[in-house]
């Protein structure tokens, strides 16, 4: 079991001053094992070096607000069975397009591909694998999605199976959902 | 004092205790045989060490309890004689021919204990006689000894209420004459001792005074004890009385400890109802004594007596102890004209931290310390001491703190008073904690006259105050301070549009005055607090026609622009861009084309003449082509104009590969799914084949310049385009055509002499996908029969 949190579109100080409370409060170090992050914190010191003290494994892509522009533009890795994509997601047009991002995820040759860019949260699964956004984990305002609520995603691997939680902040109060995916186990992967 | 000097004290210390011991040892033989006259005579012996002048006040000490040790004994000897049937008071009598004055008056306190104790006469005669006799020692430190001594041995037998001791003739009143008249004697031999030698050892002996002190403060600790001290007898005699002693000694050391000992030996309860006459006292003792620790203590006594519980707030009110506490301090200050200002401030920060425990509501009091630590402060030039400043920072804080909401701390009406006395550096520390005050308690500021108040005691961190100029502050700290201020932005909202306007316009006002530094900072946070300002107004449909109203989309925008528009003066054009990019989006939700079009001429022209960076000129043009891709407010001049330029651009990218896949971008803006009216197919077509002839321009590029093709990822991409746009449906797109270029990009592959993985896996998965749409069935499944992989 596996513990991986995706979150992004966080835009601290741009659009919002901080993450929810209640999900600070769920955030804890030592509990997860990965973290994926797909861009436009902004701030390095207050965001990064957070996000980096709850799992020293972070990985994140560049947003187009991001203060370090050295980011990779889109990173892949391997988690148990499953390789993982990331992608900021501006760089895809038309913005939140499924078949656009498919065509991605192909690219990258990943089973689970992980963007954001939209602010709203998507799980979505395709021929090729699944499509997660984890919209903006403090709800920041978006030009593309009109009440963004904050959320982000959890994502727990184990062996050839992937359960998706999507905690979302409604009303003041955490929402969790779960969707599960499993990957077939031929070959996808050319080696 | 010679280096030998201490070993001298020790060996004559040494000396006392042989001798003591030496005598105790024939007394214990006395008291064994019952032999009184021996145990008189060597008990006199063995106390005529006491008699000594040559040890310090610490030596004495250990010679003193040693000696008293032994009279317990003797003590229970006396006790078992007058039980035996001895006559007490001819034991009285007979002690009192010791040699020595000093032995003897040991001798006769002993056996007046048990005199006492067979209540043969009352206790207060008894107690009278032997106070007095001990006048006969006016040596300060024998006499000191001497008196506590007699004080120890009273302590049990005192005549208070409800104790055996108590009678007709003796009262309570009698135990505390005793008690107060041993204190003041005690007090003047303490007194004394700083008479004594030469005056270059002034230190040397105050030290030694400071080790005795706690022998003259028990005796306020056994008044405080005695059961019939209450309110009215510590009121009219207790207090008093001591008050005397304390006000004509004269001397600082006792004054000093001995106002010390009274606030926290007696009840707080006390305190409050005999405010005025403790206060009174405070004008009236030497200059050189540190008042304002005193004055300290008391508040802070009171300041938690009054948290210990909401009932004994109401007597706080009654006995106006705030107007009280806060006149004597003011009469202190103004007595004490060199006092430093560290000085003055503290005591203001210890009547504050009194004033929000005991009246946490009346915001009045807390203003008028304030007010009176301005009045103090002022005339003189910003301060420099770092302990001053940080009593002021203390000051400042403590509102915070206590009220966890800023909105109280701002109708301080002296509270930026209070701030502007600090140094700039302190100014903007007080700053930050302000605003880490109301990120922590998540408060809003809602009104515009508060955050205008707000800006005024932050405006450390807005702009460079005058005297500043080139701060040398580091560059991570600076990040950070200005961080704090745009997080606050997100801080200040109101639901009221027109308000949030208002609020709108102050904080631009004061960030305007920012400097190009500042800037790229807290501008971001205000155009989005005026985005999300514009979709509110946007669900509201009610514009009420004929009134001038200013809360309108329209009015927001030109302030939008202008503001951005300040962004040149830094230069941060990749940021300005963005944020017209954002403005565009919002102007085309609220259908107002013009405004939309402007905003996009802005990005063009800040990409054509400030955007010099390959890269980012990538990410730009990509911004702008994914941005104008879901404007559907233009018209079709519009659009032309501003997807002609887009193109254009996007083919001068300085790398082939960039121009390519920006081309590719560009197709999607001749086909918008959700509009029927924006369905190019040709133009699309045309966009994909600029796009291929780029590729191939690549290909033959990396040809000449590596000796070996380039990756085909290129053509993969954008046979990925042709593929999504077949399955939308445009005619254009023939199955020929995608069979054409997966024929194209097999033959390369096999050609390539470099093999690139990557490209290998997206061009397998790729036909993967076409092979899935195929074996869908239905229309797709048609769709994709001729395509053969």
């Amino acid at each position: 079991m596996v513990l991986v949190l995706a979150l992004g579109d966080l835009h601290i100080p741009h659009r919002a001053p901080d993450l929810p409370a209640k999900f600070k409060s769920m955030l804890v170090p030592g509990k997860i094992q990965h973290i994926i992050c797909t861009g436009n914190l902004c701030i390095k010191q207050e965001v990064h070096d957070y996000l980096k003290s709850l799992c020293p494994d972070m990985h994140v892509t560049r947003g187009e607000y991001d203060e370090d522009a050295r980011y990779p533009e889109t990173k892949t890795l391997t988690i148990g069975q499953f390789k993982l994509g990331l992608c900021h997601g501006h760089q895809v047009i038309p913005w939140g397009d499924l078949d656009s991002l498919a065509m991605l995820q192909r690219q990258l040759d990943v089973d689970i591909l992980v963007t954001g860019h939209t602010h709203q949260f998507k799980a979505y699964k395709h021929e090729g694998g699944v499509v997660i956004n984890p919209g903006s984990a403090t709800g920041a305002y978006s030009s593309i999605t009109y009440d963004v609520n904050p959320s982000f995603v959890l994502m727990d691997i184990d062996a050839l199976r992937v359960v998706v939680y999507v905690y979302e902040l409604i009303d003041g109060e955490v929402k969790v959902d779960k969707i599960d995916f499993k990957k077939t186990a031929t070959a996808h992967s050319a080696h | 004092m010679t280096s030998g000097g201490i070993e001298d004290e020790e060996k004559w210390l040494a000396e006392g205790i042989a001798g003591l011991q030496h005598n105790a040892f024939y007394m214990h033989r006395a008291l064994d045989s019952n032999n009184l006259k021996d145990a008189l005579k060597y008990s006199a012996q063995m106390l005529s060490e006491l008699r000594t002048s040559r040890l310090s006040p610490h030596k004495y000490y250990d010679l003193y309890m040693r000696a008293f040790d032994e009279l317990r004994k003797l003590e229970m000897f006396f006790k078992e004689e007058a039980r035996r049937g001895c006559s007490i008071i001819d034991l009285y009598e007979l002690v009192q021919h010791a040699g020595n004055i000093l032995p003897r008056l040991y001798l006769l306190c002993t056996v007046g204990s048990v005199y006492i104790k067979s209540k043969e006469a009352p206790a207060k005669d008894v107690l009278k006689d032997l106070v007095e006799m001990c006048r006969g020692i006016q040596h300060p430190l024998r006499g000191l000894f001497l008196r506590s001594y007699l004080s120890q041995v009273s302590r049990d037998k005192l005549p208070d209420i409800g104790s055996e001791y108590e009678g007709d003739a003796d009262t309570v009143m009698d135990a505390v004459e005793f008690v107060l008249q041993n204190f003041t004697e005690m007090n003047k031999l303490w007194v004394r001792m700083q008479q004594q030698g030469p005056a270059r050892e002034k230190e040397k002996r105050e030290k030694e005074r400071s080790e005795l002190r706690d022998l003259v403060g028990k005796n306020l600790h056994v008044l405080s004890q005695i059961e019939g001290v209450d309110l009215d007898m510590y009121k009219d005699t207790v207090l008093p009385r001591v008050l005397e002693q304390v006000v004509n000694c004269k001397d600082e050391l006792a004054q000093y400890y001995l106002m010390d000992c009274i606030i926290q030996v007696f009840p707080d309860e006390y305190h409050l109802q005999t405010l005025e006459t403790l206060l009174g006292a405070c004008p009236q003792l030497q200059p050189t004594v540190d008042i304002k620790t005193v004055l300290s203590q008391l508040m802070e006594r009171l300041s938690n007596y009054a948290a210990s519980s909401a009932e004994v707030l109401p007597e706080f009110l009654q006995v106006e102890a705030f107007t009280k506490l806060s006149n004597a301090i003011g009469k202190v200050i103004e007595a004490q004209v060199d006092m430093p200002v560290v000085g003055a401030v503290t005591l203001y920060v210890s009547l504050l931290t009194f004033t929000l425990r005991v009246h946490p509501d009346r915001l009045d009091y807390v203003d008028q310390v304030l007010g009176a630590c301005v009045k103090k402060l002022s005339g003189k030039a910003r301060i420099e001491d770092a302990k001053a400043t940080k009593q002021i920072v203390a000051l400042l804080s403590a509102p915070l703190e206590k009220y966890n909401d800023i909105v109280t701390a701002l109708n301080l009406s002296n509270y930026p008073l209070v701030m502007d006395h600090l140094d700039n550096a302190t100014n903007k520390v007080m700053a930050v904690v302000i605003i880490q005050s109301i990120m922590k308690n998540n408060t809003y500021i809602s009104t515009d006259d508060k955050v205008e108040a707000l800006f005024q005691l932050i405006k450390g961190l807005i702009k460079d105050l005058d005297g500043s100029l080139v701060e040398e502050l580091d560059e991570e700290d600076f990040k950070e301070e200005q961080n704090s201020v745009a997080r606050l932005i997100h801080m200040l909202h109101n639901d009221d549009p027109e308000e949030m306007l208002k609020i709108i316009c102050t904080v631009r006002k004061h960030i305007l005055t920012g400097g190009p530094k500042r800037l790229p900072f807290t501008v971001p946070p205000l155009i989005f607090s005026a985005l999300k300002l514009i979709r509110q107004l946007q669900g509201q449909d009610g514009d009420v026609v004929g009134e001038d109203v200013p809360a309108t989309p329209k009015k927001i925008f030109q302030l939008l622009n202008q503001t951005i528009e300040a962004l040149s003066s830094v230069p941060s054009p990749e940021l300005a861009l963005r944020l017209y990019l954002q403005c565009a989006e919002a102007a085309n939700d609220c259908d107002l084309e013009p405004v939309a079009y402007e905003f996009f001429t802005q990005a063009f022209i800040l990409y054509e003449e400030e955007i010099a960076d390959s890269k980012a000129q990538v990410t730009a043009i990509h911004l702008i082509i994914g941005t104008l891709q879901r404007m559907n407010v233009f018209g079709v001049e519009n659009r032309d104009t501003l997807t002609h330029k887009a193109t254009g651009y996007s083919a001068k990218l300085l790398k082939k590969p960039d121009q390519c896949k920006a081309v590719y971008a560009c197709s999607h803006l001749f086909w918008v799914d959700d509009q029927d009216g924006v369905k190019d197919g040709e133009r699309v077509l045309l966009c994909l084949k600029r796009a291929l002839r780029i590729a191939n321009a690549a290909q033959q590029m990396a040809n000449v310049t590596r000796g070996s093709s380039g990756p085909v990822t290129l053509f993969v991409e954008i046979l990925n385009k042709y593929l999504y746009f077949f399955e939308k449906g445009n005619p254009q797109i023939t199955s020929a055509a995608i069979q054409g270029l997966i024929e194209l990009i097999t033959n390369e592959m096999q050609s390539d002499t470099t093999t690139d993985p990557f490209a290998d896996a997206f061009f397998a998965s790729s036909l993967r996908y076409i092979q899935f749409q195929k074996q869908k069935g239905g229309g797709m499944g048609e769709k994709y029969e001729s395509i053969k992989v």
